[in-house]
């Protein structure tokens, strides 16, 4: 699904992703944990194909493609979400407007005919219910007025709706108190299949105990320091960040 | 001054001496008037750039043509009026009026008088039938010595639309005046409206300017507003002129305890347009809200010029305009907010936003407080910039391509504007219009009536253009 080599990145001329290498297979759930500041968003930034972000070197393989060389348009079109950590808010682009815009050019791309209006709303209301959004959000402009914990929701209603491949979700758990969390972890659960893969980019083990990855990465200062299954997360809730250091330490000394 | 602006202003000086055996059934007061500012306009003559408020408009420029006026506009083109006036606003309703090259049209010379006492039609003709009226409110406020467009629109525009409202009336068709020009050769023209509210009346009143030639023209418009206490108007201008076309289009104003304006002015295509608004708050609790949108490109030009006074306490105020500008396009806004020394609790805000697509359009900004008491609340803001990058990545990481999420962000810019539309149908139409005038697909002649001209489209060429 997805192979990262030796992805190095920069914004403004300061080097944030330092040679970051990721595989991640159909069917698996992978977490990036991490101190902040160690270049997670970057990541899902560069893979969304974020202009400010320069790749300096590395490769990153999506469904036998070269990921960096597609547009930002197409990379989605192709199966790749990236859910905000920070959803933006358009006052005025009404959310109907913004999602059949977003699926009919998805399916236009992959040969499909438009999708009939019944067929939208009706598909609009599954999914609404999915993530337990209300049709009064949905019924107004891009996450306006919404709060912290609607966003997010927004975002994984708006993953539902577009059925990737593979989801990249920055900090979807951010400021989520414990409901939200868990629709928002149901949501993701609901939608895993043995076709498609999810990369869970969280601060806090919290989240995993919600969404089961099948891997945990730990990431610091632009790179994977270490890689385990489930109980790394455990074991780094337990030892905390200064772990990490340390881990990074030892790897920079070898 | 250059030469050009002198000719035009001794031509002006002479049209009058000329007309003024034809003004010889007006009522006293008006000629008196008339002399005067015509004596006024010798004084002072056209507003220049060394004037403060004209910097952003070089009016020399836009009368340097060689024009024509009065009667000899007066010609019929052979136009079967009744046939080709009507509105292209599918199911908008109107109770409508013409002024073609500056002269009401046939059918609306005559002054209608409906039921509810209601009285409209050709300002020349209501000054024969209802000078008592006109002369309660006919340049009250002060065109006259408002600037030398002005005085000189006093002495010599040629006709315009008298709409009087009693008091306790409620006009539930809206009404709607068509400003034409059309005309073979280059049209220097001038209109005057005076529009009456009394007490705790209420009127939609909705202005379209629209010109069709290739020629040059220069249209000089003063309208004159009296909201009196506890009345309302909602007053829309739709613009969509050729880019041969100038207009300065003059607007007072003047509201009373509890009154209330909505003025809301879409330019589509501006030629070059400076709209001028004074607002007068004279009343407790008297309010404006002013929105604005302009959609320009090539080398077109808006300049809206606001002024609102607040001279009593408990009045709002409220201004919001939004500009999108391509190509070498310019716009100009001043907002200047007056507040006097007894308007306690005043409310005023004012923002004005544009985007620019290229790096050769142009906006001159400039808010301007003038308050002089304590107890005031005022906010202003203004930006100009490029469409918001974060939105545009938003949405084309949904799969949603450059161009369509340029046009959904442009949407959403004019969509706050729009939304100040309360008229359903009018806003709804007025959304389409400017979703096809982004697209490149409306034309000119597009809101016009006539369709005299189908083929000749305006292309507002975003699309091809990057971030």
């Amino acid at each position: 699904m997805l192979k990262i080599k030796n992805l190095k990145a920069s914004i403004n001329g300061k080097q944030i992703l330092k040679g970051f290498d990721l595989e991640v297979k159909p069917g698996e759930i992978h977490a990036i944990m991490g101190p902040n500041g160690t270049g997670k968003s970057t990541l899902a930034q560069v893979l969304g194909g974020r202009a400010v972000f320069e790749v300096d070197e590395g490769q990153v393989i999506y469904k036998g493609k070269n990921l960096l060389e597609m547009s930002v348009e197409d990379r989605a079109r192709e199966g790749l979400f990236i859910g905000f950590q920070y959803p933006v808010e358009i006052p005025g682009v009404p959310m109907v407007n913004f999602m059949k815009t977003a699926i009919n050019e998805v399916r236009k791309y992959r040969g499909l005919p438009e999708l009939s209006s019944a067929d939208f709303l009706k598909m609009m209301r599954e999914k609404q219910e999915l993530v337990e959004l209300s049709t009064a959000l949905t019924s107004r402009s891009v996450n306006e007025g919404f709060s912290g914990g609607e966003k997010k929701r927004n975002e994984i209603f708006q993953m539902a709706m577009l059925q990737p491949d593979l989801a990249v979700l920055d900090e979807t758990d951010s400021g989520l108190d414990i409901d939200a969390l868990r629709v928002v972890a149901n949501g993701v659960n609901k939608l895993k299949s043995p076709d498609t893969s999810a990369v869970v980019i969280t601060h806090y083990q919290r989240l995993l105990e919600y969404i089961v990855p099948d891997f945990v990465h730990i990431m610091y200062d632009g790179r994977i320091v270490k890689s385990g299954g489930k109980e790394l997360a455990i074991e780094l809730e337990e030892k905390g960040y200064n772990w990490i250091k340390v881990l990074n330490e030892e790897i920079l000394y070898e | 001054m250059n030469e050009n602006l002198l000719t035009l202003k001794e031509q002006l000086l002479r049209l009058y001496d000329r007309q003024n055996g034809s003004f010889a059934d007006v009522p006293d007061f008006l000629s008196d008037q008339r002399k005067f500012s015509l004596e006024h306009f010798r004084t002072i003559g056209f507003p220049t750039k060394a004037n403060e408020y004209w910097k952003g408009t070089d009016l020399e420029k836009l009368l340097g043509t060689n024009y024509e006026f009065g009667n000899d506009l007066k010609i019929d083109h052979g136009l079967d009026v009744n046939h080709v006036f009507k509105c292209e606003i599918h199911n908008f309703e109107s109770l409508f009026f013409a002024n073609y090259n500056g002269y009401n049209l046939y059918d609306t010379v005559q002054l209608k008088r409906l039921e509810s006492g209601v009285i409209a039609g050709s300002i020349n003709q209501a000054m024969k039938e209802y000078p008592e009226i006109v002369k309660r409110f006919f340049d009250q406020s002060s065109a006259v010595s408002y600037n030398g467009l002005t005085a000189l629109n006093v002495a010599l525009a040629t006709d315009g639309l008298f709409i009087y409202v009693p008091e306790n009336v409620h006009c539930e068709t809206p009404m709607q005046l068509v400003n034409l020009i059309r005309h073979p050769r280059s049209a220097f023209l001038q209109t005057r409206n005076l529009i009456i509210l009394e007490k705790n009346s209420s009127l939609t009143f909705l202005q379209c300017d629209d010109s069709l030639e290739d020629r040059n023209s220069f249209k000089n418009s003063v309208s004159e507003f009296f909201i009196a206490e506890g009345a309302r108007l909602d007053h829309y201008k739709l613009q969509n002129k050729d880019i041969t076309s100038a207009m300065v289009n003059t607007s007072f104003f003047n509201i009373e305890t509890k009154g209330i304006l909505h003025s809301n002015i879409i330019t589509f295509n501006a030629g070059a347009i400076r709209n001028e608004f004074i607002v007068n708050l004279n009343g407790r609790e008297a309010s404006a809200d002013l929105s604005g949108l302009y959609l320009i490109d090539k080398t077109q030009h808006v300049d809206n010029q606001l002024f609102v006074k607040h001279n009593a306490p408990e009045c709002t105020s409220r201004q919001t305009f939004k500009g999108i500008l391509d190509d070498e396009a310019g716009a100009v806004f001043t907002g200047h907010i007056y507040v006097a020394e007894g308007a306690v609790k005043t409310q005023a805000y004012q923002s004005n936003k544009n985007i620019l697509l290229t790096d050769t359009a142009s906006v001159m900004s400039k808010p301007f407080l003038e308050i002089y008491n304590d107890d005031v609340k005022c906010s202003h803001g203004s930006t100009t910039g490029q469409i918001d990058r974060d939105a545009m990545f938003y949405l084309q990481q949904r799969g949603i391509c450059e161009k369509n999420a340029r046009m959904l962000m442009m949407y959403a810019f004019a969509d706050e504007v729009v939304r100040k539309i309360e008229v359903e149908r009018l806003q709804h139409r007025t959304e389409d219009m400017i979703h096809r005038r982004l697209k490149g697909e409306l034309s000119s002649c597009d809101q016009c009536i006539l369709h005299c001209n189908p083929d000749h489209i305006t292309p507002f060429q975003i699309d091809e253009r990057l971030l």
